[in-house]
């Protein structure tokens, strides 16, 4: 069973904190993206699985099994790495069986199982070759082999389409997908790139500064951010947020906060959770797809420019007091005249998201 | 003219391009090859004075049999001098000692020079204290090494008396001991060249690779022998030749612990070259000597390279 488990794992280097206080469940066939901005903790998380760096606190579980304190080499996980690490003297075919041989398994089936992994990944036709012939997409797919061959309970793969161009990085993206499920193996993912988060994992695991923001699948943590870090961090462009006053009403309820240039409706269970908390400020998130641009709306702004990407427009406006705001616009919309004012309505008043600001935590309806 | 100038496809431009680029282009080549020679002289120069003359001088030397006696003139013999030096027991012998002496220091020297950087290359409190020790005799001069082993193994104060063994006969003066003694010193001496050429190799190869070779399953022996030794090959290849060329040019050490002897056990091929120049005053024979020794490094540093750089991985 190629289940992964971080039990309240802290993993200190000197007085800096990688990772802090970390438990995360994943389970077997998952596929799960440890997702997060350069130095966030993800990838020594995914070294401490591999047995590749020791946790300064907690347990580490693969499997039935407790790996803490188990060496890397006797772990039964692969790991695919950014830089692919082949063995640059050795052909693919010597690199594929690597961990077969240091498993001493048999010569014949060897022969077989990296024949196998090796048409899995259509590397037939390179085996006699050495890494520093092929390009690198072949390479990542030699990386992958040499992961894929062994079985293994789990697949580490750290940011394995990075060094990839954009157009590979799209095409190897859905193979991986296609891969996972054919293997029907746990894989653990690390990325900094949301866009490789939110299209491959079956659930996203957010890390910022060492600590757990939130896990959960991609799209409810895209609707459903769990703080402003989230909130920010997932989405392309990121989500608007603006700090606005909480304008109560006659009896304390609080359905509208205004935000420089006019005012946001909230719902009636998120205005209760705001009057409940004692507010005078909230920070208001709404997604630029959320968002409209036109002639009304409750809303003044200022078009400053527009970016157009071919099926939509991103359309970047100025509130009253100049914080900026971008709009997507489908293309068969007409554009707003650039540098001109301009009015922004939210579609739906269930597409505002509200965070308190001293904790940064999402103030829910629910709550 | 531009280049756009002979790019444009007009008839007219491309007929007149030629004719006025290639005497430009003559005239640029020239200067060019004047500037470059002009460059290469200094080092022209210091090589031709200081060993291209030698040793031409050296073969011319080579010719001349030295008169038995001071003052009277040197007697032009042709090959046979050559012939003469070249079958003699005494060269064969020296011949010997320098290969065993090589054998007996080179791998050694390699060896713990890897050993010491494979320990070395821990992310460990205070390692660098370890670091400045090991690479610590690269510092220290042929004499020093040789005055140090020379006081380890005298029979009255050295190490052998203090552990309560017979230092009798004593080690430098021992037929069958002393070439190992002086090969000992050398590798001492060599050790801090050695360890500092094999951790900068150790530091070059990336840590992913050996992680990956970690995941993969290998133990600590079998990634040190997949992985490290082949990505470490181009600097063992390095430090066999180097080593190899030093070992064949060994001279202080042989000096100042044993002469030479005893019996000529330890008289290498620079010694040899010594002793008939300087004791025997007999620059003929030295002459040969050198260029034999000259011809022995070339050919043995030739095989190193046709034998060894197989199976040397330079590549990445």
């Amino acid at each position: 069973m190629g289940r992964v488990g971080f039990k309240g794992v802290t993993k200190r280097f000197g007085d800096v904190t990688a990772v802090d206080d970390l438990t995360l469940e994943i389970t077997d066939q998952e596929f799960l993206v440890l997702l997060g901005p350069s130095g966030c903790g993800k990838s020594t998380a995914l070294r401490m699985i591999a047995g590749l760096d020791e946790p300064t606190e907690g347990v580490i579980e693969i499997g039935d099994r407790e790996v803490t304190d188990v060496e890397a080499k006797d772990r039964d996980v692969a790991m695919v790495f950014q830089s692919y690490a082949l063995y640059p003297h050795m052909s693919v075919r010597r690199n594929i069986e690597f961990p077969l041989r240091s498993r001493r398994v048999a010569h014949d089936e060897r022969d077989r199982r990296v024949a196998e992994a090796a048409g899995i990944l259509g590397l037939g036709d390179l085996l006699n070759r050495k890494p520093a012939q092929l390009s690198g997409g072949q390479r990542q797919r030699v990386a992958l082999a040499r992961a894929i061959v062994r079985r293994p309970e789990a697949f580490l793969m750290d940011e394995p389409l990075s060094n990839l161009d954009a157009k590979l990085r799209v095409q190897t993206r859905a193979e991986l997908v296609e891969l996972h499920r054919r293997l029907a193996t746990t894989i653990v993912y690390v990325t900094h790139d949301q866009v490789e988060a939110m299209t491959m994992g079956d659930r996203i695991a957010i890390l910022n500064e060492g600590a757990l923001q939130q896990v959960g699948a991609p799209q409810a943590v895209y609707e459903k951010p769990a703080n402003l870090f989230v909130a920010r961090f997932i989405g392309n462009p990121p989500m608007n947020t603006v700090t606005g006053k909480v304008l109560a009403g006659a009896a304390g309820q609080v359905r509208v906060i205004a935000i420089p240039g006019g005012e946001i409706p909230v719902t009636e269970a998120v205005g209760a959770a705001i009057a409940r908390l004692g507010l005078d400020e909230v920070i208001v998130g709404v997604r630029s797809e959320h968002l409209r641009v036109g002639a009304g709306g409750p809303i003044e702004a200022t078009v400053s420019v527009i970016e157009s990407l071919g099926h939509e427009r991103h359309v970047f406006c100025r509130l009253a007091d100049g914080q900026p705001v971008i709009v997507r616009q489908p293309a068969d919309e007409p554009p707003p005249p650039e540098q001109a004012p301009a009015r922004l309505t939210v579609e739906k008043v269930e597409m505002v998201h509200l965070f308190d600001p001293n904790t940064e935590l999402r103030i829910d309806g629910a709550q | 003219m531009s280049t756009t100038d002979v790019a444009v496809p007009t008839t007219g431009v491309r007929t007149a391009a030629p004719a006025t680029t290639r005497p430009r282009r003559f005239g640029r080549r020239v200067r060019e090859a004047t500037l470059g020679y002009a460059m290469v002289l200094p080092s022209l120069l210091i090589f031709g004075a200081f060993i291209i003359y030698p040793f031409l001088k050296n073969f011319y030397l080579g010719l001349y049999r030295n008169p038995p006696f001071p003052n009277l003139p040197k007697k032009y013999i042709g090959f046979e001098q050559y012939q003469d030096v070249l079958t003699s027991t005494d060269f064969y012998n020296s011949v010997k000692v320098t290969f065993v002496f090589a054998l007996l220091t080179v791998p050694a020297g390699i060896a713990l020079g890897l050993a010491l950087a494979v320990l070395a290359h821990q992310r460990l409190k205070g390692i660098g204290i370890y670091r400045t020790i090991f690479s610590s005799t690269v510092a220290t001069s042929v004499a020093v090494a040789s005055v140090i082993f020379g006081t380890l193994m005298n029979p009255l104060v050295g190490l052998l008396p203090w552990l309560g063994l017979d230092p009798r006969p004593p080690i430098l003066e021992n037929p069958s001991w002393a070439l190992t003694a002086v090969a000992v010193t050398t590798i001492w001496q060599n050790l801090g060249l050695s360890f500092i050429l094999m951790s900068s190799g150790l530091q070059s190869i990336p840590d992913e690779m050996l992680e990956a070779a970690e995941v993969d399953g290998a133990g600590a022996w079998s990634r040190f022998r997949s992985v490290t030794l082949p990505l470490l090959s181009p600097t063992l290849f390095f430090a066999a030749v180097v080593g190899t060329i030093f070992a064949f040019q060994s001279f202080g050490q042989i000096d100042l612990l044993t002469r030479g002897g005893p019996i000529d056990r330890t008289n290498v091929l620079t010694y040899f070259v010594y002793t008939e120049l300087r004791e025997r005053n007999n620059p003929g024979t030295a002459a040969v000597l050198a260029i034999a020794l000259f011809a022995i490094t070339l050919v043995l540093t030739l095989i190193q390279m046709r034998v060894l750089e197989k199976r040397v991985f330079y590549g990445r």
